[in-house]
Formats: C-alpha cells, sequence, structure tokens
C-alpha cells in the first residue's frame, strides 16, 4: 500500500468521546459584562474580595487585545456570543456517590473513568469539573485524615477564604494575559488541593473536566499548595461532546511549591477537536504555571495533548528557590486541521536550578503542531541547567512541525543545551514490523507511542494506559 | 511449500533477478549462495513482501499453494513467512516484550484464536531467550536500539523461536558474526527446525554452513540460480571461490 | 550634497529630506524603479525604525542610535582633499585580491567607477552601473530584498544611492579573490546607507571578502543592503570580517538566491562592533542548492551583536548548514536567531542549525532563538544551542600539562572559535584571521588606524607554547 494511504487510513480516527449528557442545566444569559460577574459571583455567595477582584480582572481584560504571536490561525472570537456560568441544577451538597446524577455517572462511565469504579479499583480521589461546577469530590474523607484539602474552588472560597485569597493570582496574576484575565473574571469552579507541611498525600488526585452544555465556555481555576516537604500527584483530564460550533476553554492552573515540597501535574487533554473538515471543536487558551518558591521544590508537568481544535499552552516553572527543579514532559499530536502551539517556560531565578523539557511532537493530516518555549537565566541564576529535547514526527506531507525556542542567559556558569529533531517513520521500520505479521496501523501506533515513550512513562499506571489508548485513537481509524 | 517460477524483478528499470526458480519443500533446508551484488536480498525481500524500489515484471511465488502477490507484508507473515533481516532496523521506544506481543496477537487473531495469556508468553520468551542466549534486560530495551551486531542477529532468530515461522529466510544472518555468535545462531536455527517446516539460508560464505547443515545449495549468479546440488557444492564453491562460478557463465 | 539631521526626530528628518530632495535621490531611475523606491518610503513612513516590541527587534535596541544626529550624504562631496591611497592598502602576506574601496558608503577608485575584464566581469559603482549596464541592473536590483517585512530594507530601497556592483558573467571563474573594503572615515557622525549588488551567471566562481571597518572613533549607523544572486552551477565564498568601533551602528542586511545547484559559503567573523547586526536571508530556489551560513563572535565591553538567520528551503533536494559561535565578555550581549523554512514541496531537504555560546562573566547575555517551521515530511532537519563556560575537564586537563590557567583558557577560547574559522577556504586568510582572533581573545585586537587586514602596527607575533593541532 501506498506511505500515503496508510497514513490517511490510521490518521481518520474520529472522535470517540463525542456523547452530551442530558441533565438540566443551570445558566447564565449570554454575554460578558460586569452584571454577569456579578451573576456568577452571587450564584456562588463570594465574599467581595472575590467580586472586587473579578472586576478588576474584567476592566483589565478591556484594555487588552489577544495574543497573536502563536504559530496559530485563531478566528476571531465573540466573548458575547458565550454562556460563561452553566452548571447542572443540583441544589443540595452531595453526601455520597449514590446522590449523583445517574446520567453524569453513566457519562463519566462511558469515559472510562466512573467514579465507583476509580474509587474502588484504584483509590483515586477525583473531583469531576463539568461545565465549570465541580460535581462531587470523592475521597475527601480519608483525604481529610492526612490534613488534606481537596476540594472544588467553590468550596475552598467558602471554607478555606485564607488560603485562597493569599494565593490566588500569586503565580498567575489577572493582568498575566488577555485569557487569564478572562478566566480570573469568570471562572466558575475549578479545584483546589492543599497538601499540609510533611504530608505525602496517599492517593493520586485527579480532576476530570467535560464540557456539556452548548454554547458555553469553560473557565476553571485550578490552584494547588504543596506545603514543606509535602508531595502530591495531580490528574487532570478534559473532555468535551462533538457540537459543530467552536466552544472556548480559558483555565488557569496555579501551583505552589514551598521548601522540599514536590508538586507533580499530569494532563491527558482529549477536548473535542472538530471533525475531519476542521469544524467545530475547542480552543484551549490555557495559563499553567507553578513556583518553586522554597529551596529544594520540584514540579513535574506531564501533560498528553490529543484534544482541542487550538491548542495554546505553555505549563510553566518559576524556579525562585535554590536548587529547585522544573519539568516539563509533553507529547501533543494534531490531527486533521488541529493546531496546537505549546510548550513550556523555565524561569530560573535561584541557583542550582535545573530544568528538563522533553517534548515530543506528532503531526498528522493538515495540522499544525508547534513547540515554543523559553529558558530565561538570570544573572543571580548560579550553577543552573537546562535540558531541552524536542523532537517532531509528521505523517504525511500536508502538516506542519515547528519549534521556536527562545533561550535567554544572562550567567555564565549555567549550562544550557537545547537538541531537537525532526523525523517521519521509516518505511523500514514499517517493513521491519509487517514482516513479523503486525497490521501497519498497528505498526505505526506503536511506534508512535514508543516515540513518546519517554513521556509516557513519566505518567501515573492509570493514566499511562489511557494516553497510549488516546494515541492510538487518534492517529488510527481502526482501535476503540 | 515455496514454489518460485521464472521469477524476473526490477529495481528502478534495472534488472535484477533474471528468471529465477526455486522449489522448496517441508523439512528442507536449502542454502544460497553467491557473490555480493547477485539479487541473494531481493530474492528475500520479494519473498517477504518488501515493496517501493522491487518491481516483480515477470514469473510467480506460490506459498503453501497460494500466489503470494495477493497477501501484503503482514498476511505473508501471519501465513507464517518469516525473513530474518540482514540489517535489522532501529526502532525507538518501541520495546521487544511490546513488540512481539503485538506481533503473536496478530497472528492469533488472523488465525482466529484467542490472545495468548500472560504466563504463556513469558514462558515462551524465557525460552526463546535461552535459545539464543540473551539476557532478559536486553527484551525490555527497544527494539535493536544500541544492539551490537551479534545482539542484532541473535535478537531476529530470537524472534523466529517466539512466531515458530513455517518458512524462514535467513538473510545473510551470519554477517558480521564471530564464531562463537555464530553457533549460538546456528544452534538456534537447528532446533527450530521442525519437519513441517523450511529454512532458506542466504550466505556469502561457506562458513555458516559448518553448523546448519543444507539438504540443498544453490548457487545465485546475475540473477538466475547457475548451479544446484547438496552440501558439497558448498564445499567446492569455497574451495574453488567465486571465480569459478563466474568463469563459468561469462 | 551633505545635509544634516537635527530638528525633529530621526525619523521625521529622514521624512523631510527624501521630500526635500526626491529629485536628487531618484534622479536618472526608470520609472518602475522611482514607484518601488516611492512605495519603499511610504512603508518607512509608516512603520519607522524598528523598535523591541516587534518580535525580530526585542532583544536589539536601536533607541539610542537614532536619538543621535547624523549627516547624511546624497553625492561622495567628503571625497575633497582625501589621498585614497592611504587609506586602502593591503598588507597580507601572500593574499592577492583585487580591492574594491568604499569610503563612507560610496565606491571610490581612482581608475574610474567601472571596471570590465577581459572574461566580461563587471566591477565597480552601483550608481555607474545603473547608467551603464541598466539591462543588467534592473533585472535584478531592489528583486529579492523584501521591503514589506523589514522597515529598514524600506528606507535602505529609498535613499541608497550608491554601493559595489560585482557581475561575473556566465561560465567565469575568478581567480584573484574579491575584496570589498568599506571604511567609515569621518569628522563627526555620520548615517551611511549603501546598496551593493552582485550577480553571478551560471557555471561561475567567486570569492568575496567583505571588510567593515572603522578607522576613528566617530558615531555612525550604517544600513547596508546587499542583493546576491547566485545562478544555476555557480559557487561564492563569501567572508565578512566586521572590526568596528563601539560608536558604530551597523545593520547589514544580506539577500542571497541561490538557483539549481548553487552553492554559497557565507562566513562572518565579529570581531568587534558597538552594535551589530546581520540580517542574512537565504532562498534555496533550485534543486540540489546548497548553503553554509557560518559565523564567529567575539565581544567585549558593552558591544552587541545580532544574527538573524533565515533560511527558505523553497525546493527539494537542498542542503543547509548554519553553524555560529560566540564568545561574550564583560557585558556584552548576543542574539542569535536562525529560522529554517522547509516549504511544503521542499522533500529529501537537510537543514541544519547549530549556535553554541561561552559566557565569560556574570553580567553577559545570550539570547537564542533556533527556529524550525516545518511542512514536507521527508526531511532531516535539527537544530542545537549551547550555552554554557569554558569545559573544566579540558582546563584542568591542560593545566596538569604545565599550562598556565591564562593560556590554558585562551587555548581553548581559540579551539572554540577555530571551528568556524576553518571554514575559511583562502588559506592566507584563514591563516590572518586565525590571527586576529587569537589577538582579539587576548584583548590586543583593537581597531587599528587602517582596515583589519591592513594592520601594519607592528604587534607581539602570536605564539602558543603548545601544537594546537594535538589538543
Amino acid at each position: 500500500m501506498e506511505n500515503n494511504q496508510i497514513i490517511e487510513q490510521v490518521t481518520s480516527g474520529e472522535y470517540k468521546y463525542g456523547f452530551y449528557t442530558d441533565i438540566e442545566m443551570d445558566m447564565a444569559p449570554k454575554g460578558l459584562n460586569e452584571d454577569i460577574i456579578r451573576f456568577i459571583s452571587q450564584k456562588k455567595s463570594e465574599p467581595d474580595w472575590l467580586l472586587e477582584w473579578r472586576l478588576k480582572a474584567y476592566r483589565h481584560w478591556l484594555t487588552m487585545k489577544q495574543p497573536n504571536w502563536g504559530h496559530l490561525n485563531i478566528p476571531p472570537i465573540d466573548y458575547n456570543d458565550i454562556i460563561y456560568y452553566a452548571a447542572p441544577k443540583s441544589k443540595k451538597e452531595l453526601q455520597s456517590l449514590d446522590e449523583v446524577d445517574p446520567e453524569l455517572l453513566a457519562t463519566f462511565n462511558k469515559l472510562g473513568i466512573s467514579l465507583e469504579e476509580q474509587k474502588r479499583l484504584s483509590g483515586v480521589a477525583v473531583d469531576a469539573v463539568m461545565d465549570s461546577v465541580s460535581v462531587k469530590t470523592t475521597f475527601s474523607k480519608t483525604l481529610e485524615k492526612h490534613g488534606i484539602i481537596f476540594c472544588s474552588f467553590s468550596e475552598a472560597v467558602q471554607k478555606h477564604p485564607d488560603l485562597v485569597r493569599k494565593y490566588m493570582g500569586s503565580v498567575v496574576p489577572y493582568t498575566d494575559n488577555y485569557f487569564a484575565a478572562l478566566n480570573s473574571a469568570v471562572f466558575t469552579d475549578g479545584s483546589f488541593c492543599y497538601i499540609p507541611k510533611g504530608v505525602r498525600c496517599p492517593l493520586e488526585l485527579s480532576t476530570y473536566f467535560r464540557i456539556n452544555a452548548a454554547n458555553t465556555g469553560q473557565f476553571e481555576r485550578t490552584l494547588i499548595i504543596g506545603d514543606e516537604e509535602s508531595y502530591v500527584s495531580y490528574m487532570e483530564g478534559c473532555t468535551a461532546p462533538q457540537r459543530d460550533e467552536n466552544q472556548l476553554h480559558a483555565a488557569v492552573v496555579e501551583i505552589v511549591a514551598m521548601k522540599d515540597a514536590y508538586v507533580k501535574y499530569s494532563t491527558v487533554q482529549n477536548w473535542y477537536p472538530g471533525n475531519k473538515q476542521g469544524e467545530g471543536g475547542i480552543y484551549n487558551l490555557v495559563t499553567k504555571r507553578g513556583i518553586c518558591r522554597g529551596a529544594n521544590s520540584k514540579i513535574s508537568w506531564t501533560q498528553v495533548e490529543t484534544g482541542s481544535a487550538i491548542t495554546w499552552k505553555y505549563p510553566s516553572c518559576i524556579l525562585m528557590g535554590d536548587n529547585s527543579v522544573g519539568e516539563f514532559y509533553s507529547v501533543a499530536v494534531t490531527n486533521n486541521y488541529q493546531q496546537a502551539d505549546t510548550g513550556t517556560k523555565m524561569i530560573h531565578l535561584g541557583k542550582n536550578t535545573s530544568s528538563t523539557i522533553i517534548s515530543k511532537g506528532i503531526s498528522a493530516g493538515f495540522s499544525n503542531n508547534s513547540y515554543r518555549g523559553l529558558v530565561k537565566i538570570v544573572r543571580k541564576a548560579e550553577n543552573s541547567r537546562n535540558f531541552t529535547q524536542c523532537d517532531s514526527l509528521l505523517l504525511g506531507d500536508k502538516c506542519g512541525a515547528h519549534t521556536f525556542p527562545y533561550i535567554h542567559d544572562e550567567n555564565k556558569s549555567s549550562i544550557v543545551e537545547h537538541e531537537a529533531t525532526t523525523s517521519k517513520i521509516s518505511e523500514d521500520q514499517l517493513f521491519y514490523l509487517q514482516q513479523r505479521g503486525i497490521s501497519e496501523e498497528s505498526a505505526i501506533g506503536l511506534i508512535v507511542n514508543g516515540y513518546a515513550r519517554e513521556v509516557l512513562k513519566q505518567l501515573p499506571m492509570e493514566f499511562a494506559v489511557e494516553a497510549q489508548k488516546l494515541l492510538s485513537i487518534s492517529l488510527e481509524g481502526s482501535v476503540g | 511449500m515455496l514454489s518460485i517460477k521464472n521469477l524476473h524483478v526490477s529495481i528502478e528499470g534495472r534488472e535484477i533477478i533474471k528468471g529465477l526458480n526455486l522449489e522448496v519443500k517441508a523439512g528442507e533446508v536449502h542454502a544460497i549462495m553467491g557473490p555480493n551484488g547477485t539479487g541473494k536480498s531481493t530474492l528475500a525481500a520479494v519473498v517477504a513482501g518488501k515493496e517501493g524500489i522491487y518491481e516483480i515484471t515477470k514469473g510467480e511465488i506460490t506459498y503453501k499453494g497460494k500466489r503470494l502477490d495477493d497477501l501484503s507484508v503482514e498476511e505473508r507473515a501471519r501465513e507464517g513467512i518469516f525473513l530474518g533481516f540482514q540489517y535489522p532496523v532501529e526502532i525507538p521506544g518501541v520495546t521487544i516484550v511490546n513488540f512481539m506481543r503485538t506481533a503473536i496477537n496478530e497472528i492469533r487473531n488472523y488465525k482466529g484464536q484467542e490472545p495468548i495469556g500472560a504466563a504463556e508468553f513469558l514462558k515462551m520468551m524465557e525460552e526463546a531467550k535461552n535459545l539464543v542466549g540473551i539476557h532478559s534486560k536486553l527484551t525490555n530495551r527497544s527494539v535493536n536500539e544500541g544492539f551490537s551486531g551479534g545482539e542484532k542477529k541473535k535478537n531476529e532468530i530470537f524472534q523466529m523461536a517466539m512466531l515458530k515461522p513455517d518458512l524462514a529466510i535467513l538473510d545473510e544472518t551470519d554477517s558480521g558474526l564471530d564464531i562463537d555468535a555464530l553457533k549460538v545462531v546456528a544452534n538456534g536455527v537447528n532446533t527450530l527446525k521442525r519437519p513441517d517446516n523450511a529454512t532458506i539460508v542466504i550466505t556469502h560464505y561457506q562458513r555458516l554452513l559448518d553448523f546448519i547443515v543444507p539438504d540443498f545449495v544453490h548457487v545465485l549468479y546475475d540473477g538466475r540460480i547457475v548451479k544446484s546440488g547438496g552440501k558439497e557444492l558448498a564445499i567446492e564453491l569455497e574451495a574453488k571461490g567465486y571465480e569459478w562460478i563466474k568463469a563459468e557463465n561469462l | 550634497m551633505e545635509v544634516n539631521t537635527n530638528q525633529l526626530s530621526l525619523k521625521a528628518d529622514l521624512i523631510r529630506l527624501f521630500e526635500d530632495n526626491s529629485d536628487v535621490l531618484l534622479a536618472g531611475e526608470t520609472t518602475e524603479m522611482i514607484m518601488h523606491r516611492k512605495k519603499a518610503f511610504e512603508l518607512f513612513r509608516q512603520n519607522g525604525f524598528p523598535n523591541t516590541k516587534m518580535e525580530k527587534w526585542r532583544n536589539t535596541d536601536l533607541s539610542a542610535a537614532i536619538k543621535e544626529n547624523y549627516h547624511i550624504y546624497f553625492d561622495p562631496a567628503f571625497l575633497e582633499g582625501i589621498d585614497l591611497k592611504t587609506i586602502f592598502q593591503c598588507n597580507i602576506p601572500s593574499l592577492v585580491t583585487d580591492v574594491i574601496s568604499q569610503l563612507n558608503g560610496w565606491f571610490v577608485s581612482e581608475n574610474g567607477s567601472l571596471k570590465k575584464t577581459q572574461d566580461g566581469v563587471i566591477i565597480g559603482s552601483l550608481q555607474a552601473a545603473k547608467k551603464h549596464h541598466a539591462d543588467i541592473v534592473n533585472q535584478y536590483l531592489h528583486s529579492i530584498a523584501n521591503i514589506e517585512k523589514n522597515s529598514l530594507i524600506a528606507l535602505n530601497t529609498a535613499f541608497a544611492i550608491d554601493g559595489t556592483f560585482i557581475y561575473v558573467p556566465d561560465n567565469v571563474h575568478v581567480e584573484i579573490p574579491m575584496q570589498m573594503v568599506n571604511i567609515i572615515r569621518h569628522y563627526r557622525n555620520i548615517f551611511i546607507q549603501n546598496h551593493n549588488l552582485i550577480i553571478l551567471g551560471r557555471n561561475a566562481r567567486l570569492q568575496l571578502l567583505q571588510c567593515d571597518d572603522s578607522v576613528d572613533q566617530q558615531r555612525s549607523v550604517t544600513n547596508t543592503v546587499t542583493e546576491v544572486f547566485i545562478g544555476e552551477n555557480s559557487s561564492l565564498d563569501h567572508y565578512k570580517l566586521q572590526n568596528k568601533n563601539n560608536n558604530s551602528t551597523f545593520i547589514n542586511s544580506a539577500f542571497f538566491n541561490l538557483e539549481k545547484n548553487a552553492r554559497l559559503l557565507t562566513n562572518g567573523i565579529t570581531l568587534n562592533g558597538g552594535m551589530i547586526r546581520n540580517d542574512i536571508h537565504v532562498t534555496l530556489n533550485g534543486e540540489h542548492a546548497e548553503a553554509n551560513i557560518m559565523g564567529v563572535y567575539l565581544m567585549d565591553g558593552s558591544q552587541h551583536v545580532d544574527n538573524q538567520v533565515f533560511v527558505d528551503h523553497a525546493y527539494p533536494n537542498c542542503f543547509s548548514n548554519e553553524l555560529f559561535k560566540g564568545i561574550l565578555d564583560d557585558s556584552a550581549s548576543a542574539v542569535f536567531n536562525g529560522h529554517i523554512l522547509v516549504r511544503r514541496d521542499a522533500q529529501k531537504t537537510n537543514a541544519y542549525q547549530n549556535n553554541k555560546n561561552i559566557l565569560l562573566t556574570d553580567k553577559a547575555t545570550v539570547n537564542t532563538m533556533p527556529f524550525l517551521e516545518i511542512y514536507a515530511d521527508d526531511v532531516k532537519c535539527s537544530h542545537g544551542t549551547t550555552i554554557g563556560q569554558l569545559d573544566q575537564n579540558a582546563l584542568f586537563y591542560l593545566k596538569s600539562r604545565g599550562i598556565g590557567d591564562d593560556n590554558a583558557r585562551l587555548l581553548l577560547m581559540y579551539a572554540f572559535a577555530a571551528e568556524v574559522i576553518n571554514y575559511i577556504g583562502i588559506e592566507p586568510l584563514r591563516i590572518r584571521v586565525d590571527d586576529m582572533v587569537k589577538k582579539r581573545l587576548r584583548g590586543e585586537l583593537s581597531i587599528c588606524d587602517q582596515c583589519v587586514l591592513h594592520c601594519s602596527s607592528k604587534e607581539k607575533p602570536v605564539h602558543f607554547e603548545i601544537d594546537m593541532s594535538k589538543i
């Protein structure tokens, strides 16, 4: 078979998660103005300071322009044609999973992340956020024993206002960028996590985000604080139903790691990427940043990005504490007409700080996949180190693979290394695998997973399996 | 088992194989010898179904009574054809374990069998590893990546032991091997021999045939089999050199 | 005719100057050329000078340079009373070159403004060539220097009157290297804009050495544009030696167009300069074209160098290789922005990019951006960049053999730079550059009162105690 045909065949996989959950929704009218922001704040019974913060963010947002420096073609977004608040109608506090809307549970079951399954089999604590509102946090009791707070952002605002007020916006201020400002104004929910001093979180914490209602944007906010000598591994998964129109997702994630703390954040992003003609799909415009505040702290980002029509996202680390460590492991797959401009920023401020960036881009169809990363080493960041490897794999000759690294170094004792290669799947490799009886589709799946292995092995076990499946699904036609 | 009749193969318009005939029956070991550039590797690649630069212009290959050109590369493999590569390719990130499991399950699926159980698979792996004397660690590494020449060739025989083919074609499996590795490889091939399978050994030197004793020896020269005989032909060839063949075929 | 900028901002002054003097500036041009240059002027009027908010200029700040007032010449009036012989003389042992002299951006010669050799090679002033070889000039001039994306190119296109013109006809191999010596000598601030046009026909060969020097400490802004056409099967070796004073701002934009099977080596040696910006655009405009784009920069004080390299793989089966290496001392800063574009149909492209830097102090800064933009799948592309210090193990090794710390460092720095210098194909030149680099690293090279290649001052002979080749 001609190589092109093979690639066409294996890249024609359809989105498998495109189902819509029929749940009664509580919605705000379309549009963005101060009244809507007041409405959201009121719905959530927020304190005045938070409303003020939102309004400041909104007013600042009005003065900003949407960034256009990414290697992306973002069609104009009408910010007044979006519903900024949509919550499943479910007023009373849920005490157990039995009380969760069965439709919703079915949705999670279809996603293969049934809360019950997760609870029973893997002991993962899940906070599921559907259309901006946190639905249910399982395992809170177990976590409470260790003093770990893991709850919806709204709940944290009510129960732990001091922590939220202290840290919210401390890593990603609302002035940071256009989408962060928008999120700060209109965020509806998200997850909050605090690991107390000296605690090693016994469970993998997990959040699932899903956009369900039509015309809604999802603006969740996640705040994770790892106090001194703590450890937590946090996982985030995303899906959305298949819809013709584009939907906006502009989230903010902030991580604070104190002295000797280690926060590991893993994402498997599978928002609806649009159909084969490039219609519909999520615009995933996300700001994720962590700060290693204390000495010897560590923040590690791992992401597997297979979904979204447009991805604009740079999970970053500010390495402030001496000897702190930042890591970024990424696999980004684009197919059909998807566009991704993703990477990281590693800002070295402290002495002996080190960062590692491993990025694997896979482009197929008519897609464009860009790595963009900044490594910045300031004058006083003595003996800092960075190693970057970013590889691109092209499947077919209609797609693009781009690499835009920015390196700024002011310190003589630092060592920065950047390597990048571009390759395709060789015919010899395909022939070798096929000669052992493996079909073309599986062979490409194997090679792609092998290519991404260095990143996939960073994922927690539960996620790794799902991520491997996703890689195959987004590139293969026959798996499912 | 394998029947090749009047095969002509061209690479980019240049005829490499010019009317080749070969019959291989179950239980037989055939050796194909010949100087470099006479079409030995082309023959192996064409039987395995490699496309691209190879063009069959005339003749036919049948295997177990089926015309091979109706079958894709992987279908031929699933029907029991195994090619031991002269230059095994490196596949980064794909572990041998994962590779073999995928291959075995796809072959089983093709034959309407259930996927292999974990215990059975591990047992097979142990046996195959012992047969060629490769370390446990090696199978957790990526396919051929960073392997020495000897390890790559052993890995080919290891895969042959895992897949248990009906027709194995070993393309210059002896090239680049020291005598110890050669013995290991030969021992593997001999152990895997069954009354219902066949082996074609392609080699430049007679040396390998001291360890794998062929039933038939064919000399390939200028795209044709110009001489066939028993194992003594290999010895004669070693003694007289390829110049002898060339002189006879001028 | 000389004019001054002194009233408003430099931009406003330039706009006024163009409007007041467009008859002089555009004299003798074809209608088409006048239209193009007026359009360029409008683009500059719209966009002004680049600023640090622009992606390509974020690390190179021209604001200090454009605050000053400058002299601008619309003809080489400054030549009066100058003895060219004392300025342009070549003393490099065993390097025989054909010298092309430019003073303050104007072609100068005692033997007329155009010279045509027996085999048809034309060398001379661009202004004269426009008149006498209009058929050639009009076919090429301004055709690859894109005025849309960079307002400095637009500015040059609007203002530049003269520069060097070189034409090598089909099948001519120029045996003697040509040496363009560009010297700035003026009694006060000067703003120079010249435009060079270099054309190689088919199966032609040329070695070209371009020296940019200052002979005094006067402030200057030079905005040079060079358009180079390399025809089918032709080959150009292009060496740049940049040794400018600390008050100079030197913006050097070069556009290379390579046809089928054409070959380019461009190798820039930057030894001194207040602010140097090299914009190198290479278009591989036919199959099997090959470009090696090299550079080494050795900066100290508060010097700044910015190399912007854009390689456009427009056809399949082409090769490009970028290698830039720099050593930065004191509070010097360097920028490297490589950008390889592999177009959709440019299959079988081989493109490599490498930028390596050594920082000697905690005040030096490097910004490096090696970009790849790839739209074809059957390609071999890689880029790499490193920033670091001298290899401590190597340093220890050398010292353990009895070499002093200073010399050991020098040796390693020299070895670091040598990788690029070794690409110089003209042996006497390579030896000379080698020498200059060693001097530069010892802090002994300054901008002397002559072109760098003419340096007649008796400096200490360069002598290393150990054999470099054995390291």
